[in-house]
């Protein structure tokens, strides 16, 4: 419930220590068409804390996010959520929540798309409008909270995917390459976004293929090949010099296979 | 036979004059298909939903009856009803026959698969785009179905216009289960037919246009409010 | 539980909207609303009779008369279907027939018109002016003139089909070839016949009312042969309980009445009258 409550008590929050575990993928393999796409992945996630994925395309990035999103079925594997915070676990839907490169708004206005979420997510009515309001102020979106949300330019549509996703209260928000198709400004804004929920003590989980992102928001880099951990490591010893050949090469822009 | 003008003005002179009977008639055209559309959407989108969302066993051959029932023909839908709601029926106990409700009943039976039929495809490829992240809030496929049929608001505009243009058009069912009593059951198209049958041709033709022009004004409105609204969402 | 609070409200939308759709379907009638349904023919019916004759009896008793206009044959039907409470036709031998299976209380005679054949002026089979029905149908036959037929089982269609044996000639044989068969009303094989330039036979009072005649006029009329009997039948209330019997009653003993007969008989169209009352001396209600 404190993990929950991350908006109102965002101080009381951020103040604990970071120390339990969200989740744990132990041995987990993905197969589609007799395909294997993640061939026995392990990896710890540990809550509030800052981790971000890379690899070249096809690694299994984006498909590990879904899977620890609930929207993929592992073919075998376990994935262990451990709750942080007492209660939690009986909010499956809580335990975190994911924005993708293309954000897919409803056909309604900015401020009625976050009521939407709220709504789904079991708000009471009468605490849905002071939510809104509070997560457009951290979007910075309230003077546009009556326009459509489809016709906002592709950062603000962004913004708003991030903290409609937000208005899940998640220990651990996962972000599927959300600037992807963003200038610098509007991908500044983003990351200034991701970094306000994470010292509200959210765990972040963010794919990426821009390596000075990287940098800025990694605390601990994962680094994903052939659907599989090449490297996992804080992310100062990682960007130093990453051990793994295949990181390396990654790093260098050279081509490995 | 008479010219087109001259039914023209006959018809619209009844019309100016407030002919009650003629008003009457409307209003009765009006009142039937509306609340049979009303019924027909209220059964119809969100099974036409649910059946665009949902995955079972023998899926397929659903979708091909209810395309198929699209094409129902009136006077059979007509007859299906009159001996259901015929006192020697297994319904005549209601005493529905030869009343509005009955014709209610028998639009209700056209107009359902055309909503069923055509909000499914509009809800189907919607939900495509939508699946991934309703399901990534925790939504089951059926419990996204209210989101999606909101969604779907403008698509589903045309589905409704389409299952009242069906009903407001139709004589075949209507004019067996309601009787075309004056006064109780005649509508515009029973009317009409009554007319052809009198030989009045060009009064016929005039009541026709009547029921062309309100067919334009019902859909004039609807795009009306669905392209103020349209626009604004892309 | 906070969650799934969707469908939840979707079934109460439901509700809700079934409820106010039923309510605008089916606004409330007053109480003291009368009625009863009368199974009749298009004859009758396109022809303005009851618009003439039923206001002055709705005005006399209160009880409004609902009248469903089909064929003769659809409208037996429905009355043995126990959907209708009074029958109004004219085909005898079906009509006895119907009384005879329990269906009806009893048949009475309540008025007559005739049949005539109209044709084009061209006059095709050469019978304009005559009065022998048989011969002028013997005509047709032997000219290969069109002819349109009701072909729906009606009273108008029985007697065609009556007069046709009468002749000795088997129209059906030639049917989509000169003898064309419409399966429709009155009204909408007039309208066929007029297009195709047919000869048709018709009751006196439809063609007398009907709008649409182009160059058409009466060939044939005043056999004996011609002759239209309509009758009037109470639906058996014990056979068929939803009969509203006792305003039905009183509507047949009405229509026998003097003064029923006398509306019958006002019924006019540009000075012609187009039924004629033969109900037997007035009934005793019982």
């Amino acid at each position: 419930m404190a993990i929950a409550g991350f908006l109102r008590d965002a101080e009381a929050s951020s103040s604990r220590a970071a120390i339990a575990l969200p989740v744990r993928m132990r041995d987990v393999v993905y197969e589609i068409a007799g395909k294997r796409l993640i061939d026995g992945l392990s990896l710890s996630l540990r809550a509030r804390s800052r981790c971000v994925v890379m690899g070249p395309n096809g690694s299994g990035k984006s498909l590990t996010l879904r899977i620890l999103q609930g929207l993929l079925q592992p073919t075998s594997g376990t994935i262990t959520w451990s709750d942080g915070a007492p209660g939690h676990a009986e909010r499956r839907a809580r335990r975190s929540a994911i924005v993708m490169q293309r954000p897919v708004l409803l056909r309604r206005s900015v401020a009625a798309n976050l009521e939407h979420a709220l709504a789904v997510y079991g708000e009471r009515r009468s605490e849905r409008r002071g939510r809104v309001e509070a997560l457009l102020a951290m979007a910075e979106l309230e003077h546009l909270a009556a326009r459509p949300a489809r016709v906002l330019s592709g950062g603000e549509q962004q913004r708003l995917s991030v903290v409609r996703a937000l208005a899940a209260e998640p220990a651990l928000l996962l972000l599927d390459e959300p600037t992807a198709s963003l200038d610098p400004r509007a991908t500044a804004m983003i990351e200034a976004l991701i970094d306000r929920a994470h010292r509200q003590g959210v765990g972040i989980a963010l794919v990426t293929h821009d390596i000075g992102q990287a940098r800025r928001t990694a605390d601990e880099v994962v680094f994903l090949s052939h659907g599989r951990v090449a490297e996992a490591a804080p992310a100062r010893a990682f960007f130093a010099g990453p051990r793994s050949e295949a990181a390396a090469a990654y790093l260098d822009g050279r081509l490995f296979y | 036979m008479q010219d087109f003008g001259g039914a023209f003005v006959e018809a619209f002179s009844r019309v100016l004059a407030a002919d009650a009977d003629l008003v009457e008639i409307v209003v009765l055209s009006l009142r039937v298909s509306l609340a049979a559309v009303g019924i027909a959407c209220l059964i119809g989108l969100p099974l036409g939903a649910a059946l665009a969302v949902a995955r079972f066993p023998g899926r397929g051959v659903v979708l091909v009856l209810v395309n198929a029932l699209m094409g129902l023909p009136p006077v059979v839908v007509g007859l299906a009803v009159y001996l259901l709601l015929s006192n020697a029926g297994p319904m005549g106990v209601l005493q529905l026959l030869y009343t509005p409700a009955a014709m209610i009943v028998a639009q209700c039976v056209l107009v359902t698969p055309i909503v069923v039929a055509l909000s499914r495809q509009i809800i189907e490829s919607l939900h495509q785009e939508y699946d991934e992240q309703l399901r990534s809030m925790g939504l089951s496929r059926l419990q996204a179905v209210p989101t999606l049929l909101w969604e779907a608001r403008f698509g589903l505009l045309t589905v409704i216009l389409a299952g009242f243009g069906r009903a407001i058009a139709e004589v075949g069912a209507v004019i067996i289960v309601g009787g075309n009593i004056n006064h109780v059951t005649r509508v515009m198209t029973t009317t009409i037919a009554l007319e052809t049958s009198k030989g009045n041709l060009g009064l016929a033709l005039g009541l026709g246009m009547i029921l062309l022009v309100l067919a334009i004004g019902v859909n004039a409105a609807v795009m009306v409010l669905r392209g103020a609204d349209r626009t604004a969402h892309a | 539980m906070k969650r799934r609070p969707f469908p939840a409200r979707l079934g109460r939308a439901l509700a809700a909207g079934l409820v106010a759709l039923v309510a605008i379907a089916n606004p409330s009638r007053a109480a003291d609303d009368r009625f009863i349904i009368v199974q009749s023919t298009t004859s009758t019916q396109n022809s303005g009779l009851f618009d003439h004759i039923l206001p002055i009896f709705t005005a006399k008793t209160g009880i409004e008369v609902r009248v469903v206009a089909v064929g003769t044959g659809q409208a037996i039907k429905n009355a043995e279907n126990g959907d209708g409470d009074v029958l109004l036709v004219h085909a005898k031998p079906a009509e006895e027939k119907f009384v005879e299976e329990g269906h009806g209380v009893a048949r009475t005679d309540v008025m007559y018109n005739d049949f005539v054949i109209v044709g084009p002026q061209d006059d095709p089979a050469g019978i304009d002016g005559t009065s022998d029905a048989v011969a002028a149908l013997r005509a047709i036959a032997e000219a290969k003139a069109p002819f349109a037929s009701r072909a729906d089982d009606s009273g108008t269609h029985k007697k065609e089909l009556a007069l046709w044996r009468e002749a000795g000639v088997d129209p059906t044989a030639a049917s989509g070839s000169w003898y064309r068969e419409t399966g429709s009303g009155m009204g909408a094989t007039l309208n066929v016949a007029v297009g195709m330039g047919a000869y048709v036979l018709t009751d006196r009072a439809t063609w007398i009312s009907f709008a649409n005649k182009g160059d058409y006029s009466i060939a044939v009329e005043g056999d004996d042969r011609l002759f239209n009997q309509y009758g009037i039948i109470l639906v058996d209330p014990e056979r068929h309980p939803n009969v509203r019997a006792e305003d039905a009653r009183t509507f047949v003993d009405w229509m026998l009445s003097p003064e029923g007969q006398a509306a019958i008989a006002g019924y006019e169209i540009d000075g012609l009258q187009l039924f004629f009352p033969n109900a037997p001396a007035p009934v005793v209600k019982g």
